[in-house]
């Protein structure tokens, strides 16, 4: 301990802090972070002493890569700016897609309805009004040769934000590819593929955890020998955040997520340095600015060090944690809703300033509906600005050395490194997932906030202060019945056309290998290429597998 | 007196349970009894979940878009058990030109996001028919 003489900052707090508040108080009693984290006053040098440069911290493109994996951040090549999108038909994505190319996007990011994301084909009883709602209906190849109409999969990189049925609409995306003539050791892009997540947050799950968690591992072995560019797995904190996590909760069980993949690739016989470098993240870019700058930056040191010492990875691409981030979906409001612009922007501003790879930037009107055309235009002209008229980009890591985002830094790191330990004494994610823990810790702090939201000690600007009455309505982009009617339609006459021989011989095998270890990826490319349905797909993996039930939280 | 009995269900494929978790613990904090069904739920297992649970309230958490389908189904059959008294809300993602639709269908409280928990449990606590 040091004495009050030798300690600068409790010399401070006498002499000049303490009158200070004397003659006027601070606002509140308390200050913390949206995700609860009590923040200090002030940070100087004496907090950043146990933190050591070279070790802990480090310059860009140097191991931890606290400051970024590139020695030249945003001055080589600027982030890729991806808008997530997709809803109703094919047809109508496509043309959104086009849109969005042609104002300058540099990626494309497919959003699926649910009975797509759940392996249902649109005839099933709980597709019912679900078809292309809330993202685009995919049956079968022939819906994905129409989304990708007149796009060459050679020249852009496209994210697919499929987790239960990913293997199959990867299979169709490269049998579009393959269409096309474009070489598939040369394609690039993500499938998001993260299970874990889903019995975690967002609920999305068709088999049980360990099959779930054999599909991923057999695309990790096909793509490191076929698809070698290909992202086999982005794992999202995205969800688990709008969930309720805190940022440390969503840094902590993405990154636990991500050590139980690859400690399953190694269970499966895979070299580590084989399928890591595939490996992508994803987080969310929530409200509180310098708190998301920190949880980026620990990330990267997280991910290096457990691969260097954790794994004894010893390729370089291994160590290094690429993400991509969204802002955050639950912080719109739906309420004054030209206020999102703002705070997307201040969001987009911090996962630049920690060193996104790639961003999404929501629209105004997304607590209301997808967004219109003009919606997601000015979404990404947001990502544009700050990209071109900021100036943020003109620098690497322009926070690091605050002693602030250090310190911080250094927090959301032992913090997650709490969570880890944790977790492995449950005996790993799985088994911490079939125990609840993650669910529950993720419902207290949801409900921790909507708690303090309620009190008014979080503040939502147009909600609970600063209220205002008889908003002009938004125009919102409305998704009739149509859709439904359209693919039915299509279904039926797939069915009828289709060789049908071919798809009961490719759905028995499939069925076939699933009881086996075999990688049942070539089984899925033959199913795919017959036609066969993401719903008839799934149900034979269902009738091998089962479902997975979850026993609700709350 | 008894306990007000809330079936709170989460229908159609989304698997988006966040407010439907809060607003149970919310429901359960301000007394009532909370029957919480989990995810996916059908039209026929929410009314046989209340008729079961011998549900004062229905509330329903849709975020998808599909209440234009599940809602009027669910109504048909409610009354079919002879549960028309049972009050039903929902919370959600809900387009400004369907909510004249389900009101007229019989929903007496829609909560679009940003609503205040103390405002749900007050509208809950008010409307619900004193049952025989």
């Amino acid at each position: 301990m040091k004495t009050v003489a030798e300690s600068g900052k409790a010399r401070w707090q006498h002499d000049t802090l303490e009158p200070a508040l004397k003659k006027s108080p601070e606002r509140a009693a308390s200050f913390s972070t949206v995700s609860g984290r009590p923040i200090d006053r002030l940070y100087t040098a004496e907090d950043v002493e146990t933190i050591d440069y070279d070790r802990d911290v480090n310059n860009p493109g140097a191991f931890p890569y606290t400051r970024g994996i590139h020695p030249t951040g945003y001055r080589g090549k600027l982030w890729t700016m991806r808008q997530f999108a997709g809803f109703g038909t094919p047809e109508d994505t496509n043309g959104r897609y086009k849109t969005l190319l042609k104002a300058g996007g540099t990626g494309l990011s497919v959003a699926f309805d649910l009975p797509t994301l759940m392996g249902r084909d649109p005839d099933h009883e709980l597709s019912l009004g679900e078809v292309g709602k809330c993202g685009v209906s995919i049956m079968s190849l022939a819906d994905m040769e129409t989304l990708f109409d007149g796009i060459q999969l050679a020249d852009i990189t496209t994210s697919m934000t499929i987790n239960s049925p990913a293997a199959m609409i990867f299979a169709m995306y490269l049998v579009v590819a393959e269409q096309q003539g474009a070489d598939w050791k040369t394609i690039s892009g993500t499938i998001q593929n993260d299970i874990l997540k889903e019995f975690i947050a967002q609920k999305e799950y068709i088999f049980p955890p360990r099959p779930s968690m054999r599909l991923i591992t057999d695309i990790f072995g096909f793509c490191a020998e076929q698809v070698p560019k290909w992202n086999t797995i982005s794992v999202s904190g995205y969800h688990i955040r709008e969930a309720g996590a805190t940022a440390v909760q969503e840094l902590a069980f993405t990154l636990r997520d991500g050590l139980e993949y690859v400690q399953w690739g190694v269970d499966a016989g895979l070299d580590v340095d084989a399928f890591v470098p595939q490996i992508s993240f994803f987080f969310n870019a929530h409200s509180d600015f310098f708190e998301e700058i920190a949880k980026y930056r620990a990330a990267r040191k997280i991910w290096a060090e457990a691969m260097r010492d954790r794994f004894h990875a010893r390729n370089e691409r291994s160590w290094k944690l690429r993400f991509h981030s969204q802002t955050a979906g639950v912080s719109l409001t739906a309420q004054q809703p030209y206020n999102n612009v703002v705070r997307t922007a201040l969001q987009a501003l911090s996962a630049v300033l920690g060193g996104t790879n790639s961003l999404h930037t929501n629209s105004l009107d997304e607590a209301l509906a997808l967004p219109t055309a003009a919606a997601a235009t000015l979404a990404l002209r947001t990502q544009q600005i700050i990209a071109h008229e900021s100036g943020v980009a003109n620098v690497v890591d322009p926070l690091g050395g605050s002693y602030f985002v250090e310190k911080l830094t250094k927090d959301m790191e032992d913090g997650a490194l709490a969570y880890f330990r944790t977790i492995d004494a449950m005996g790993g994610m799985v088994e911490a997932i079939e125990r609840g823990f993650p669910q529950q810790e993720i419902a207290e702090s949801s409900y921790r906030f909507q708690q303090a939201f309620e009190r008014k000690e979080k503040i939502m600007v147009g909600v609970n202060a600063f209220v205002q009455q008889d908003d002009p309505p938004l125009e919102i982009l409305y998704i009739d019945e149509s859709t439904s009617d359209t693919q039915l339609a299509k279904l039926e006459a797939l069915r009828k056309t289709r060789d049908r021989e071919r798809v009961a011989r490719s759905l028995d095998a499939l069925r076939a290998a699933a009881a086996t270890t075999q990688n049942l990826m070539p089984r899925i490319l033959d199913a795919v290429r017959a036609y066969a349905t993401v719903g008839e797909m799934c149900d034979a993996l269902r009738e091998v597998w089962g479902e997975y039930e979850e026993v609700p939280i709350i | 007196m008894r306990k007000l009995r809330v079936v709170i269900a989460k229908p159609g494929l989304d698997g988006h349970d966040r407010g439907a978790k809060v607003i149970a613990r919310a429901l359960r904090d301000a007394g009532m009894e909370v029957i919480y069904t989990g995810l996916r739920q059908t039209p026929e297992m929410i009314a046989s979940a209340a008729l079961q649970e011998d549900a004062d309230c229905i509330g329903l958490s849709i975020l998808s878009g599909a209440h234009n389908h599940i809602v009027p189904r669910l109504m048909e059959l409610l009354r079919d058990k002879g549960l028309d008294d049972v009050l039903v809300v929902i919370g959600g993602i809900i387009p400004d030109v369907d909510i004249p639709k389900l009101k007229e269908m019989g929903v007496k409280g829609i909560f679009l996001p940003g609503t205040p928990m103390q405002e749900i449990i007050e509208f809950i606590q008010g409307n619900v028919r004193a049952r025989v």
